[in-house]
């Protein structure tokens, strides 16, 4: 993981100083709301339901235990004890008060974290793949240019005030884990014929209320360009984004205006002037950045561990989590393993402080130290022998940690929703414990296999349900909390949107909707091997619509 | 009424007048800021006179249309209707680093300290602080960052001072 040098540290110091001036002046009342308003939310600072929300940073997923240990301090000291992990690999925290906000900002900042850039229309916190450095299938380890773009983003003077909020995510596997297509900027990394480093560069991709599928706007950019590139199409995007309605504001808006030609054309001839200036990354700095990651010492081990396999085959609950929730790794006797923050009846993505210093405990026991956060809202630690994976497992389910669902239909991905959030049109987490509650049947979860399930409470979309292989949408009817359900959609490299079924429905029938939905992937699979994403691509949207439709009409 | 600082400093008095009406309406002794509109349609008549004139130049406007006056012309202003409305930031970059600009680079509109360290970054070095904000407090707002990141109009090569000696772990 990247180690912060004096001026990383000096930069973030500045800024819990700069932004303690500010909410003092806020205070006193020689800022006002609106002139406060845009300054707190570059420090992750919202104003929601019921009290300031402040989402803490956790730059590309990446945290050490001394810094997990740190949110839990800070959940106990100035919050209710817990915090919730959302889809930007981020922490957040729902119940702060606003004068001691620069407080917990100053005891990030001794564990070199901090809140900048996670709200607000400038370029948010990057997201990578959460196996970044670990997959078997990557082909380029992402993770120094994920580094780099946070240092090039982090107080981008030209940048702080886009027309709407922009964000970036890097995958180095032709898996895809980091939703590249839909974000305003994806950089899958890539090398090309000659064996150089560099990135195919997709733009205008998007969830919200616009749902797009990203464009490649160059098939490759070599690495040493990477900053002057990115220079080009902020620069496209901040002089010619709309800025007369928020709902049009996005990069992906301007793109679909002028077309994906003249969109390129216009950064081209941005880029023509930048290209090879000051910007340009030189060997020495990407070097320089890599240098400053720490590498797990890992030792050589044998790929078969035969005190794993005799725990598989004598703890069927253990067998399952490990089929679930555990991942080869690039290094044999390896496994990186994913910590569901999804057990039944808890929020998606929230965790107690006394889960995070167990969690905490673990990661130095079990993984150098080390976790990530994942854009599913759940925890990965990276680099486990696979020898210790029982040991794991039994610290994890003394935490209450061990729900063996990565990929299943309880690994609900979910917004706040109206229980917490001022956007929301309806709530998501009841609606996540009412559909866990239906399907708690192990073995009928298990046949059922992978299906992402994602809840959004509203348009803004951030459970990302556009993408969800089952996507719900809470919308408002006349005051009253409906949910349309989509299908179809996927992440991924052949991501997808998904398309609603039909009319919406009452929240109290959202659980029999998915159980229907589900009855018929099971009567159509041609296989178990048949995920239901596959059905549907193969039958259509049109069984699943009759089916559910028939129990309404009954 | 506004307050100005310039080159780090409080200003007591701001020469410039900005005009009201057209071109024929410019008194000939006055520094005159005008709109990019007057300028490109009375430039040769705006320059005869002998009180001096700067641009004014609002968000949406192209910067590159001044890229031949840059020689001539002392000040150009550019208007910042909010801090939110964040295209002056590119339009200062360009005309300090494309068009080669060198006279006043002045921010205007209701800004308060906290736009300082940006704009001086992307060029600026004249700003208008709304009503109420006090311009000797806010000069300490241009070193609110000891390093940064990125190169700007400030600093060309940003990468240099990371050389490994700069970067020791503390």
């Amino acid at each position: 993981m990247y180690q912060y040098d004096t001026i990383d540290r000096s930069l973030v110091r500045n800024r819990v100083d700069q932004f303690r001036r500010q909410t003092e002046r806020f205070l006193s009342g020689a800022l006002t709301e609106d002139e406060f308003r845009p300054l707190r939310l570059q420090n992750g600072l919202y104003v929601q339901r019921h009290a300031p929300m402040l989402r803490v940073a956790i730059p590309y997923g990446m945290l050490n235990a001394t810094q997990l240990r740190r949110l839990a301090h800070i959940a106990r000291t100035y919050d209710r004890g817990y915090g919730h992990f959302s889809t930007r690999q981020n922490i957040q925290f729902n119940w702060p008060a606003l004068a001691r906000v620069p407080d917990i900002l100053g005891e990030l900042a001794e564990v070199d974290m901090h809140a900048i850039q996670t709200s607000g229309n400038c370029i948010r916190n990057t997201t990578v793949d959460h196996l970044a450095g670990v997959a078997p299938d990557e082909v380029l380890n992402p993770l120094v240019y994920a580094e780099l773009i946070r240092q090039w983003s982090t107080l981008h003077p030209e940048f702080a005030f886009l027309p709407r909020k922009f964000k970036i995510a890097l995958s180095g596997s032709p898996e895809d884990r980091a939703a590249v297509m839909v974000h305003d900027i994806g950089l899958k990394a890539v090398f090309d014929y000659d064996g150089r480093p560099g990135f195919t560069v997709v733009v205008g991709g998007g969830l919200g209320r616009t749902p797009i599928i990203g464009h490649v706007v160059r098939e490759f950019l070599p690495a040493t360009h990477l900053l002057t590139y990115l220079d080009a199409i902020l620069r496209v995007y901040n002089l010619h984004g709309r800025r007369d309605n928020k709902y049009k504001a996005r990069i992906k808006i301007l793109v679909k205006e002028l077309g994906v030609a003249e969109f390129r054309r216009q950064v081209e001839h941005e880029w023509s002037f930048l290209e090879g200036g000051p910007g340009t990354l030189p060997p020495s700095e990407i070097a320089r950045v890599d240098a400053r990651f720490t590498r797990p010492a890992y030792r050589s081990l044998p790929q078969v561990s035969t005190g794993l396999e005799r725990h598989l085959r004598d703890d069927a609950a253990f067998a399952r989590w490990v089929a679930r929730n555990v991942h080869p790794h690039r290094m044999s006797g390896y496994a990186a393993v994913t910590i569901s923050l999804k057990k039944t009846g808890v929020p998606p993505g929230d965790i107690t402080a006394a889960q995070m210093d167990g969690v905490a405990d673990l990661a130095e026991r079990c993984s150098f130290g080390e976790l990530r956060v994942t854009h599913e809202q759940n925890l990965v630690l990276a680099d486990v022998e696979r020898d210790a994976l029982f040991r794991l497992w039994t610290g994890l389910t003394a935490l209450d940690l061990a729900a063996a669902n990565r990929g299943l239909i309880t690994n609900v991905i979910a917004c706040p929703g109206g229980d917490f959030c001022s956007l929301a049109n309806a709530v998501s987490i009841p609606v996540a414990a009412a559909i866990q509650q239906r399907f708690d049947d192990l073995d009928y979860l298990h046949d059922v296999g992978e299906v992402d399930l994602n809840i959004s409470g509203c348009m803004n979309s951030c459970g990302h349900h556009h993408v969800g292989h089952i996507g719900i949408l809470g919308v408002d009817k006349n005051g009253q909390e409906w949910y349309q359900i989509s299908i179809g959609g996927r992440q991924g490299p052949d991501a997808s949107l998904g398309k609603v079924i039909g009319p919406s429905f009452a929240r109290a029938d959202v659980p029999d909707v998915i159980e229907r939905l589900v009855e018929v992937y099971l009567r159509e699979r041609d296989s178990d091997a048949e995920r239901f994403i596959d059905t549907v691509q193969r039958v259509g949207v049109e069984p699943f619509k009759r089916n559910v439709y028939a129990l309404v009409d009954q | 009424m506004h307050s100005l600082i310039s080159k780090r400093a409080v200003v007591a008095g701001d020469p410039w007048v900005r005009l009201e009406g057209g071109a024929g309406d410019a008194p000939p002794a006055t520094d005159l800021l005008v709109p990019l509109r007057t300028w490109l349609d009375a430039r040769d008549r705006l320059l005869d006179r002998c009180g001096r004139v700067g641009v004014q130049l609002e968000p949406g406007d192209d910067p590159a249309l001044l890229a031949g006056d840059v020689e001539c012309l002392p000040l150009v202003a550019v208007h910042f209707p909010a801090l939110t409305d964040g295209r002056g930031f590119s339009i200062g970059r360009l005309l300090r680093e494309r068009h080669g600009y060198q006279g006043e680079l002045r921010a205007t509109g209701p800004l308060t300290r906290d736009a300082l360290f940006y704009l001086a970054r992307c060029g600026f070095d004249s700003f208008e602080l709304r009503e109420g904000e006090d311009p000797a407090a806010a000069l300490s707002e241009f070193d609110a960052f000891e390093a940064v990141y990125q190169g700007a109009v400030d600093r060309g090569a940003p990468f240099d001072r990371r050389a490994p000696a700069a970067a020791d772990a503390a």
